[in-house]
C-alpha cells in the first residue's frame, strides 16, 4: 500500500482549509454585518454545495475550468494547459465544495455577539480593523475552530467533486477516497480495509476533539 | 457653555428635535420617560448613531453638515447600560483597552490605572474574568475602562438601570466620588429622578423627542410649571455647608443660601459641603413663626410663585430669607389651607421643614 494518497489528501485538506479561512472570514463578516438586501442570495450560493450532488458541482467546474471553459485561462497562471485533472483544480473544487462548512459557523459566531462589543471598542478608540482583530475574531473563536475542523474533515472525505475534476492521477489527484474506491474495484480488500478503517478512526478523533475543545472554549477559557 | 448639542431627525414613530447647551464641567442629566429619545441623543453624541444636526465640544466640531467624525476618533468615554465588558479579556486588559489606544499613542495621561483602581475599588478584581463579577462590579469596571481612555467627555447611558437596588446603592457612592474628582463634563442619561438628584448639576428635561426645559438643576427643580414638580417625589436639592453642632442633642447645623437647618447626625467638621434634598411634601407653610411645635426647622421665606396642581393641591415656591433672595424650595400644600391662610405670591411666610435627606458628600 502506498502512503501517497494519504499525504496528498492531507495536503489538499490543509491547503483548502487555509484558503477557506482567508477567503471565508471576510465573506462571513460581510454576511453577518451587511445590510445589503441581496446578501441572502450570496449566502444561498455559498450554501448550494450542501444540497447539490458533488458530481453536479464537479461537472460545472470541469466545464468552467477546462481548456475551453471561460475559466480555462486560470491554468496558464500555473503554466498548465488546463485546470482539469490537476492538483490546483482539485483545490479550487474543494474550496467551493467545503465553503459552507467554514463560512456558516464563522458567520453564526459573528452574529452571536451582536453590535455591542463592536460599539464598545469603537468608543474606546479602536478603529474598525483593530476592532475586527482584537474583539470580533477572539469572540468568534469557537466558530473559527468549528469551521476549520469541519472544512478540513469534509475536504478529506470528498469523492464526487474529486472524481469529476481531478480524476485519478497518482501523486496529483489520487486522494484517499479515490484510492479506496480503486482498491475495491481491483478487489484489494486488505488495503481498502486499512484506508477505510483509518478514515473511520480519524473522523471519530476529529469530531471528539472538536467537541471537547468547544466545550472548553465555551467555558470561557482565556 | 462648552457643550453644544442639536440633533433632529426621525426615530421610528416620532420626530426628534433636541437642542441644548451644557457646561464644560459637572454632570448634565438627560432626564425623561422611557422612549423620549434621551439614549438616542447620547448615541448621536458618541457617533454610534447618526441623525442630522450639530455637535461641538469646546468649539471642536464633531458633527455639522456633512462633517461626521466616526466614533473611534471622538475623545469620549461611554458607559453602557449593561457594562459590555469584553468577555475574552481580563478585568485589567478590559480597563486598559482604551488606555493602550490613547496614552499608548501619545495622548497625555490625565487618568492613571492606579487612580481608577483606587477610586472605584477595583484592586481585588484586576486578574479576574468579567464573567465572574457581580453586576455592580462589572459596571464599575465599565466606568473605569471609559475613564482610562482619557475622555474629554463622558457619556453614561443609564449606567444603573440594569442593576438591582442593592448593587445600585453599592455603586452610587463611587459615582458621587467621581463627580468630585472628575474635571471632564458628563452627559448622564436616566429616567430615575432620585439618581439624577444625587448626581446631576445641570438638567435637560426631555419628552417625546423635545427639550421641555434645560438649566441648572436647582432652578428647574424649583419651577412649579415643569412636569418634575408634578411627580410625587418632587423636591429640591440644595448645596449646604456644615456650620456648627449641637452635640448635646446629636444635631448638626447646616447653612443654606438664605437660612439654616438643624439635621440629625454628625456630618463632619465645620465647612464640609453636603447636598441637602428637601421634598416638597416635607415642607409646610405658616404665616407666623410657629410656637409649640416639634418641628425643628422653620425658616423665614417669601412665596415667589404658586401653581395649582389638581383639585386638592397647590405647589408653592418659596425663596429663603426675609427678603426672599436665597435658595428656593418647593412646598406642597392643600388648596384648602392655601385659601384659609390667604396665601399669595410675594407674602412672607415660615417654611417648616419636616425632613431632610443628605444625598452627597462634597461638590
Amino acid at each position: 500500500m502506498s502512503w501517497q494518497p494519504i499525504i496528498l489528501t492531507l495536503e489538499l485538506a490543509a491547503l483548502t482549509t487555509v484558503i477557506l479561512l482567508i477567503v471565508g472570514t471576510p465573506l462571513a463578516w460581510w454576511l453577518a454585518r451587511s445590510g445589503a438586501w441581496w446578501k441572502e442570495a450570496v449566502a444561498t450560493v455559498v450554501a448550494l454545495p450542501l444540497v447539490l450532488p458533488p458530481t453536479v458541482l464537479g461537472f460545472y467546474l470541469l466545464m468552467l475550468l477546462g481548456p475551453n471553459g471561460p475559466g480555462g485561462w486560470l491554468a496558464s497562471l500555473w503554466g498548465a494547459r488546463s485546470m482539469a485533472f490537476t492538483f490546483e483544480g482539485l483545490v479550487i473544487g474543494s474550496v467551493l465544495y467545503s465553503m459552507p462548512f467554514v463560512v456558516q459557523p464563522i458567520r453564526n459566531a459573528f452574529e452571536a455577539f451582536g453590535d455591542r462589543p463592536l460599539e464598545a471598542a469603537a468608543t474606546l478608540r479602536a478603529s474598525p480593523l483593530d476592532t475586527f482583530f482584537t474583539v470580533a475574531v477572539p469572540l468568534a473563536r469557537r466558530g473559527f475552530l468549528t469551521g476549520a475542523v469541519l472544512g478540513f474533515a469534509h475536504t478529506m472525505g470528498e469523492f464526487g467533486v474529486v472524481l469529476m475534476i481531478g480524476g485519478n492521477i497518482p501523486g496529483q489527484t489520487k486522494v484517499l477516497s479515490v484510492a479506496i474506491y480503486d482498491y475495491v474495484e481491483t478487489l484489494q480488500w486488505d488495503e481498502a480495509h486499512l484506508l477505510a478503517g483509518g478514515m473511520l478512526v480519524f473522523s471519530f478523533t476529529v469530531i471528539l476533539t472538536m467537541m471537547m475543545l468547544e466545550k472548553r472554549i465555551g467555558r470561557g477559557g482565556r | 457653555m462648552s457643550l453644544s448639542v442639536h440633533f433632529h431627525g426621525t426615530l421610528g414613530q416620532f420626530a426628534l428635535d433636541v437642542a441644548f447647551e451644557a457646561p464644560g464641567r459637572g454632570i448634565t442629566a438627560l432626564f425623561g420617560p422611557s422612549g423620549c429619545g434621551k439614549t438616542s441623543v447620547l448615541r448621536c453624541a458618541a457617533g454610534l448613531q447618526r441623525l442630522n444636526g450639530r455637535f461641538a465640544l469646546d468649539g471642536d466640531v464633531w458633527q455639522e453638515g456633512r462633517t461626521f467624525r466616526p466614533t473611534h476618533k471622538r475623545p469620549i468615554g461611554y458607559v453602557f447600560q449593561e457594562a459590555s465588558l469584553f468577555p475574552h479579556l481580563s478585568v485589567r486588559t478590559n480597563l486598559l483597552f482604551g488606555h493602550r489606544r490613547t496614552v499608548g499613542r501619545g495622548v497625555p495621561e490625565h487618568i492613571r490605572l492606579n487612580d481608577v483602581v483606587d477610586l472605584l475599588g477595583l484592586g481585588h478584581l484586576l486578574d479576574r474574568s468579567p464573567e465572574h463579577l457581580s453586576g455592580g462590579e462589572r459596571q464599575r469596571v465599565g466606568v473605569g475602562r471609559a475613564l482610562l481612555s482619557q475622555p474629554r467627555l463622558l457619556l453614561m447611558d443609564e449606567p444603573l438601570a440594569a442593576l438591582d437596588r442593592f448593587s445600585k446603592e453599592e455603586i452610587l457612592p463611587y459615582l458621587e466620588r467621581l463627580h468630585g474628582v472628575l474635571s471632564v463634563p458628563v452627559l448622564y442619561v436616566s429616567h430615575d429622578i432620585a439618581e439624577v438628584e444625587r448626581l446631576a448639576d445641570h438638567l435637560v428635561l426631555l419628552r417625546q423627542g423635545r427639550v421641555v426645559a434645560a438649566g441648572p438643576m436647582q432652578e428647574l427643580q424649583a419651577d412649579p410649571t415643569l412636569p418634575i414638580a408634578r411627580m410625587p417625589e418632587a423636591g429640591v436639592t440644595l448645596p449646604a455647608v456644615v456650620a456648627g453642632r449641637e452635640d448635646a442633642y446629636g444635631l448638626t447645623l447646616l447653612r443654606l443660601d438664605g437660612g439654616h437647618l438643624l439635621v440629625p447626625g454628625d456630618l463632619g467638621p465645620q465647612g464640609t459641603a453636603r447636598r441637602a434634598r428637601i421634598a416638597a411634601s416635607d415642607v409646610s407653610l405658616a404665616r407666623n413663626p410657629p410656637e409649640g411645635s416639634t418641628i425643628l426647622n422653620a425658616l423665614p421665606a417669601r412665596i415667589v410663585a404658586a401653581e395649582r396642581q389638581d383639585e386638592v393641591q397647590m405647589m408653592a415656591v418659596v425663596a429663603l430669607g426675609e427678603e426672599g433672595r436665597g435658595a428656593r424650595m418647593l412646598a406642597r400644600v392643600t388648596r384648602k389651607s392655601w385659601d384659609a391662610l390667604g396665601l399669595s405670591p410675594g407674602q412672607p411666610v415660615y417654611a417648616q421643614v419636616k425632613g431632610v435627606a443628605l444625598v452627597q458628600e462634597s461638590l
